[in-house]
């Protein structure tokens, strides 16, 4: 092997250095690894000194192969890729080892971290030497992009796109868009109302001529690649023909059943079989639920059908599957709640008293199943004390550890909406207040002049076992005031339970589904967690508002306009790169058996009948290598991931391995074994 | 050779999307484990012929752990599930090699399961700790069990292809 290799080490700051030996391996790789001739270390290998040191070295020394030690090759491999090619060394020939994720971060013991890192470094230079030029393919991409969810994340983007001028199809599961924020009263801290801010943009969206609006619409399958993915979307039937339909609403109206909406007013209130979510719904046609409907249930009613003037109804229509072709994707699927009933201790379902956060947002809402008046579940009386508390499921190694990251702040809001609405006093019992954004501190000073008293303490129970006078007939709310340092029992009339954020139930299907990944908790991950906080690690594919993580309405609307500036940037651009890593069947030693065809899942390899050998269609080919790891022959090479790539791989990891004798481990032993 | 002291070398072949990320997520948040695995990026555990870990363990790995998406979870669709299939026939051959069941080992580890992961690597080299060094080209070539293995396993399959009368 007759290449020239530079190895170059990154401390990462102290990283790195702190666990390695950083010199020492620049040396020893120097010393003892076939085919080096340059062995660096230095500080930060990622800043801009670090990348010139290695393009210099290919210049002056003439590098013909790259070996950087530092991050996970998913962080930084682009850097060094783009440092070689611009010296003119092809950007294949340059090879990652983790010194830093597989390492430093995970090793307590500094001598064998240098032994392991030892081996990742060999492992890497004996790999490197293997590797062979390979040129990205350019495609076009797509300027159509899709969003999926459109409460104000998926709105924000959406707009933003439809604005700079590009088609967008923006895909919503229930009947109107608006999310979450639609079923607020209050924003804070500028109390401004949740629907005078939201409806406008709702009917911009609506009203967009680029776009395309897909509500009661899911998303079924997506495949392809950045630039061009073919997404397959479920329509689900209305029962109401779009084109007729004028959403004067007499069908809702007419209708004669009645069921407690779930969803909306989270159980609050009711809707009719035919619905729309609330007024200002977008787009303003009804849905008729099959499940309550009437007619479905025992094939009599039809009492919409009869009354509708354009004859918009339609008990025959299917759902209906649309084929779509996008460039990118950008997902904004939002939060669950979590569920209070998992906490029994708190009463809820059981104390009739107490709410859900959600609850108390529809109790407040002008347009909500009180018109704003804040009472009990008797639907009269006003409350004269209401208990808020915090951290319900979050901040909880039981539940959720995470800070859901809203809730103090909503339940600021909600201290100040029950004292302006009913004058009550109002006690927030409190782990941490957090409140950390732009005139969040000044709104809390200001529910601090109101009166809301503030409970240091995690609540142990809520109950309505009275044990000492004026506690009869109140909901009675346990836990230890953590700054006195001793036990309280408050009885109140009203207790608001402020659940905390929670990933979708569906999201761990959802990222699959995308090829995307989540975290434990189901947010799902972003490219990286400082620079690229709306980029996922799958090209082409976007995430923006809560279904990353909790946050508030001003952070989720600032994720959805800079996912639109991500999309809008490759669409801008007009072409993308892609990895050039698939698999080649030589034909010289295909002895056509076939074996191949039936393993690959997206058909790119066909047989031809004339020649006898089969051939692979490098533009469906994925590179998984499957096909390589199974011919028989060894007739089918994979770009990058050959076979005698990952020999000489194997063979560097167990630099210290003299063959079959784990003895003599400590040694450092060059070349081990014949390979 | 003292076990308290044996270091047992295992080679990881883990792919690019699940498990690979797993081990960046165990990094990121810091999880510690032990440091014997030293890991190779393919792209899916499809890839992983297994003469990839005979190789390795004829260079004198005392393990290998394939690791990749769960079942029903890989970025190719399905090829995992290959890897899987791949892997049963392995452990046979394995077997008949005399080489323990502990020393291979298939993991599943989703790009959210880093502490599992982590977890599963302890387990693994606890294992074959446990079990000491392999040795393995050493001890057979010198004994010659190798060729009475090779015998075995062609007597056996050949038994295995006869279709019964």
């Amino acid at each position: 092997m007759t290449e020239k290799v530079g190895v170059y080490i990154c401390h990462c700051g102290s990283n790195i250095a702190g666990q390695v030996d950083v010199e020492g391996l620049a040396k020893w790789a120097k010393e003892n690894l076939d085919g080096v001739v340059v062995a660096r270390d230095y500080k930060f290998m990622c800043s801009s000194l670090g990348q010139e040191l290695i393009e210099d070295d290919i210049k002056n020394e003439g590098l013909t192969r790259v070996v950087v030690g530092a991050c996970s090759p998913h962080l930084h491999e682009k850097t060094f890729r783009r440092a070689c090619a611009n010296a003119g060394l092809n950007p294949y020939l340059c090879q990652m080892a983790s010194l830093r994720e597989q390492v430093s971060w995970v090793t307590e013991d500094k001598e064998l971290a240098n032994t392991k890192a030892k081996a990742l470094i060999s492992g890497a230079v004996h790999r490197v030497q293997f590797q062979k030029e390979l040129e990205a393919k350019e495609v076009p991409v797509n300027p159509n992009t899709l969003v999926v969810g459109a409460g104000i994340a998926g709105i924000q983007a959406s707009l933003e796109l439809a604005d700079a001028g590009y088609q967008v199809y923006l895909v919503e599961r229930e009947p109107s868009i608006g999310g979450h924020m639609a079923q607020f009263d209050k924003t804070f801290p500028t109390l401004d109302c949740a629907a005078c801010i939201l409806t406008p943009r709702m009917s911009d969206v609506g009203a967009h001529p680029n776009i395309n609006l897909l509500s009661y619409s899911e998303v079924e399958e997506v495949s392809g690649y950045v630039g061009n993915f073919d997404v397959r979307l479920r329509k689900r039937a209305r029962y109401i023909n779009e084109d007729d339909c004028t959403g004067c609403g007499i069908c809702i109206d007419k209708c004669p059943k009645k069921v407690i909406d779930d969803v909306f007013e989270a159980g609050l209130g009711y809707r009719k079989a035919v619905y729309r979510p609330f007024p200002q719904a977008v787009p303003k046609f009804p849905v008729i639920d099959t499940e309550s409907c009437i007619y479905f249930e025992r094939g009599t009613c039809k009492a919409c059908e009869k009354f509708c003037p354009t004859g918009a109804i339609d008990f025959e229509q299917e759902d209906t599957l649309l084929d779509l072709n996008v460039g990118n994707i950008i997902l904004a699927t939002g939060f669950d709640l979590f569920d209070v009933r998992r906490i029994p201790q708190y009463g809820y379902g059981r104390l009739a008293n107490v709410f859900t956060n959600l609850e108390f947002e529809r109790l407040c809402n002008a347009a909500g199943p009180t018109e704003g008046k804040v009472v009990m579940r008797d639907g009269v009386t006003q409350p004269k004390s209401v208990a808020i508390i915090h951290c319900v499921g979050s901040r909880d190694v039981h539940y959720n550890e995470y800070c859901s990251a809203v809730c103090c702040m909503a339940a600021l809001k909600f201290g100040h909406l029950v004292k302006e609405k009913t004058g009550a006093e109002v006690y927030s019992f409190y782990i941490d207040l957090r409140t950390n954004q732009k005139g969040y501190e000044e709104f809390y000073n200001r529910l601090l002049e109101e009166g809301m008293h503030f409970i240091r303490g995690r609540v142990a129970e809520v109950t309505d076992a009275a044990r000492m006078p004026g506690e009869e007939g109140k909901l009675i709310v346990q836990a230890e005031d953590t700054l006195l340092g001793k036990q309280r029992r408050i009885p109140v009339d009203m207790v608001i339970l402020m659940a905390g954020l929670e990933s979708r139930a569906d999201a761990h299907d959802v990222a699959l589904k995308f090829g995307i990944s989540c975290s434990m908790a189901g947010w799902f991950t972003e490219r990286h967690p400082k620079l690229a906080p709306v980029a996922t690690m799958t090209d082409g594919i976007f995430i923006a508002g809560t279904c990353q993580g909790p946050k508030d309405i001003p952070a989720t609307v600032a994720q959805g306009a800079a996912a639109s500036a991500r999309v809008q940037s490759m669409i801008t651009r007009g072409t993308v790169e892609i990895e050039p890593i698939v698999a080649t069947i030589h034909e010289e030693n295909c002895s056509g058996c076939r074996i191949c065809n039936d393993l690959c899942p997206f058909n790119a390899i066909d047989f031809d009948e004339e020649k006898k050998v089969s051939v692979i269609n490098q533009a469906l080919c994925k590179g998984c290598g499957t096909c390589v790891a199974a011919c028989p022959a060894q007739a089918i090479s994979g770009a990058h991931f050959n076979n005698d790539q990952i020999f000489a791989e194997i063979e560097g990891l167990l630099y210290d391995a003299v063959s079959g004798n784990g003895a003599k481990a400590a040694e450092p032993a060059k070349e081990s074994v014949p390979a | 050779m003292n076990t308290e002291t044996f270091e047992p070398k295992i080679v990881g072949f883990l792919c690019n999307w699940c498990s690979y990320r797993a081990m960046d997520l165990a990094g990121t948040s810091r999880v510690k484990y032990e440091p014997n695995i030293r890991v190779i990026r393919v792209m899916c555990t499809g890839r992983v012929d297994p003469t990839f870990v005979l190789k390795a363990l004829a260079l004198g790995a005392d393990g290998v752990m394939i690791a990749g998406c769960h079942p029903g979870e890989c970025h190719y669709l399905e090829q995992n599930y290959k890897a899987m299939r791949r892997f049963q026939m392995l452990e046979h051959t394995l077997r008949k090699f005399g080489i323990e069941d502990d020393r291979v080992r298939l993991q599943w580890a989703s790009a959210a399961e880093g502490v599992q992961l982590a977890e599963a690597i302890d387990d693994m080299i606890e294992k074959v700790r446990a079990l000491g060094p392999l040795n393995w080209s050493e001890n057979y070539s010198q004994n010659g069990k190798v060729e009475a293995a090779i015998q075995r396993l062609a007597e056996e399959h050949a038994e295995a292809m006869e279709v019964p009368a």
